[in-house]
């Protein structure tokens, strides 16, 4: 019986445990998140921004939850109710399940598993579903358009996604995420006698395949200027015009945490994890978890910055962009990278 | 074999978890909150009229075809992974191969964009 404990209870519970605090402290992160999309926006506009709930309306995103769990759930009569519900749910729970896997520190990673990037990206794919779903179970003409929209944009920027992520493993030659971040110890930068600083990322020697991975992860996640799903000039809310009270907040919920997810994937693949900029003595003290919050924070800030500053695209330039010029470009840079890497004696 | 299953535990774990607090997340408003649903409340929004038809409409055949190029090139993408990671311990002749491959793949890129499976005026 001890040893039943010792072998299975206890771990299962330390499990538990981390699962719980790094669910909680992203939950957290997102409200906040939330709060700051808001707010640049508003400062881009002049405006003030949320500031009534709290001290700078810190307390605003606690509030909205609150309000939204008191208002009265709708279901229309001719919806298909049991998807209806299971839409946002499988959006959420999706949102949330990429995250077992991102190392936020060295050996800070609920699940160290070797095919990481693979299973992030199966993830992000099947968080198409939750649109569709909730486009059809609604059964009203905006969000069946909205869902169709979706499901078209978000697998166009998929593939370019996935060309983006070949690139940088012929550069890692491993799947598992911490490898990635490890691989980035030494790069250009040491090469030019600069070594362990900003410059050894991957960001920089593959430059043109992190601007397209910048924007395919706008455009994957229906980001302003693609968020032609709801584009509320046509479509109103999109594919969340049936939805109210909580279910309308788990899409919110879970597009924020997608957002998140690809700040810290940007951070991940290109800007070195939890790696300090500089190699010295008092920025390597400081622990890595703050080096990587600050980096996908600062990949969120362009992200709201683009939020505020782009007027929205059309559908057929979308659709252009996507398969014209991304795909042909991140394809020549597969091309590219592997020949470089083999005439460079580096693979 | 148990520590590759191993690793996976802690996944399933933490989709269970997401899972719960989706879970409470949808049940709570239908537990706490006011409910007086009617008929209006319940139809259908289409801009303050009723709603005509059946919203389950035929839909352009241009979305069909962007999800079917999706997998072939997802496919494409999913071949890649397994090269990418060996390419260090490969040689020229493991290069080639799979520029052979990308390369029939992107003949039938350029038929595609020539036949105009990519343009939406």
């Amino acid at each position: 019986m001890d040893g039943f404990f010792s072998t299975y209870v206890w771990p299962a519970a330390i499990m538990i445990g981390q699962t719980l605090l790094l669910l909680v402290a992203l939950l957290i992160f997102i409200a906040y998140i939330l709060l700051a999309d808001r707010k640049i926006w508003a400062a881009v506009q002049l405006r003030r921004g949320p500031n009534v709930v709290g001290p700078f309306g810190l307390f605003q995103s606690f509030a909205d939850l609150l309000k939204f769990v008191v208002k009265e759930p709708v279901i229309p009569a001719s919806a298909n109710k049991v998807l209806f519900l299971l839409a946002p749910l499988v959006t959420v729970t999706l949102a949330l399940a990429a995250w077992a896997v991102v190392p936020l520190n060295e050996n800070w990673v609920i699940a160290n598993i070797n095919v990481g990037i693979l299973y992030v990206l199966a993830i992000s794919s099947l968080e198409v579903y939750g649109i569709i779903m909730g486009g059809w179970a609604s059964n009203s003409k905006y969000p069946f358009l909205s869902a169709l929209r979706s499901a078209a944009q978000m697998v166009s920027y998929e593939v370019s996604i996935g060309f983006v992520i070949v690139t940088v493993l012929l550069c890692v030659g491993s799947l598992n995420l911490t490898d990635i971040v490890n691989s980035q110890r030494d790069g250009l930068g040491t090469m030019i006698g600069l070594p362990g600083s900003f410059l050894d990322w991957y960001w920089l020697p593959l430059f043109p395949m992190f601007i397209v991975f910048f924007i395919s992860a706008l455009a994957e996640t229906n980001r302003p200027p693609f968020d032609l799903v709801e584009a509320e000039s046509e479509l109103v809310a999109g594919f969340m015009v049936e939805y109210g009270s909580t279910p309308y907040m788990m899409f919110m919920l879970g597009e924020y945490a997608a957002i998140c997810l690809m700040c810290a994937l940007t951070t991940i693949l290109f800007l070195g994890g939890w790696l300090p900029p500089v190699d010295v003595w008092f920025l390597n003290w400081v622990p890595g978890i703050i080096w990587f919050v600050l980096k996908a924070t600062l990949v969120f800030f362009m992200i709201a910055m683009v939020k505020a500053f782009v007027p929205r695209y059309r559908y057929d330039q979308l659709m252009r962009l996507g398969w014209k010029v991304f795909l042909p470009l991140s394809l020549v840079m597969v091309f590219l990278v592997a020949v470089t890497l083999k005439l460079g004696g580096w693979a | 074999m148990t520590d590759l299953l191993g690793s996976y535990i802690p996944i399933a774990i933490f989709i269970g978890i997401s899972l719960v607090i989706g879970l409470a997340l949808l049940v709570a408003p239908f537990a706490v909150a006011f409910k007086a649903p009617d008929s209006e409340k319940l139809s259908a929004y289409e801009c303050g009229f009723n709603a005509f038809d059946d919203a389950r409409m035929k839909f352009d055949i241009r979305f069909y075809l962007v999800s079917i190029l999706f997998i072939i090139f997802d496919l494409e993408v999913a071949f890649l992974f397994p090269w990418a990671v060996a390419f260090k311990g490969m040689g020229w002749f493991g290069f080639w191969s799979m520029m052979v491959f990308l390369g029939v793949l992107t003949v039938g890129f350029i038929y595609e964009w020539k036949k105009g499976a990519l343009e939406w005026e």
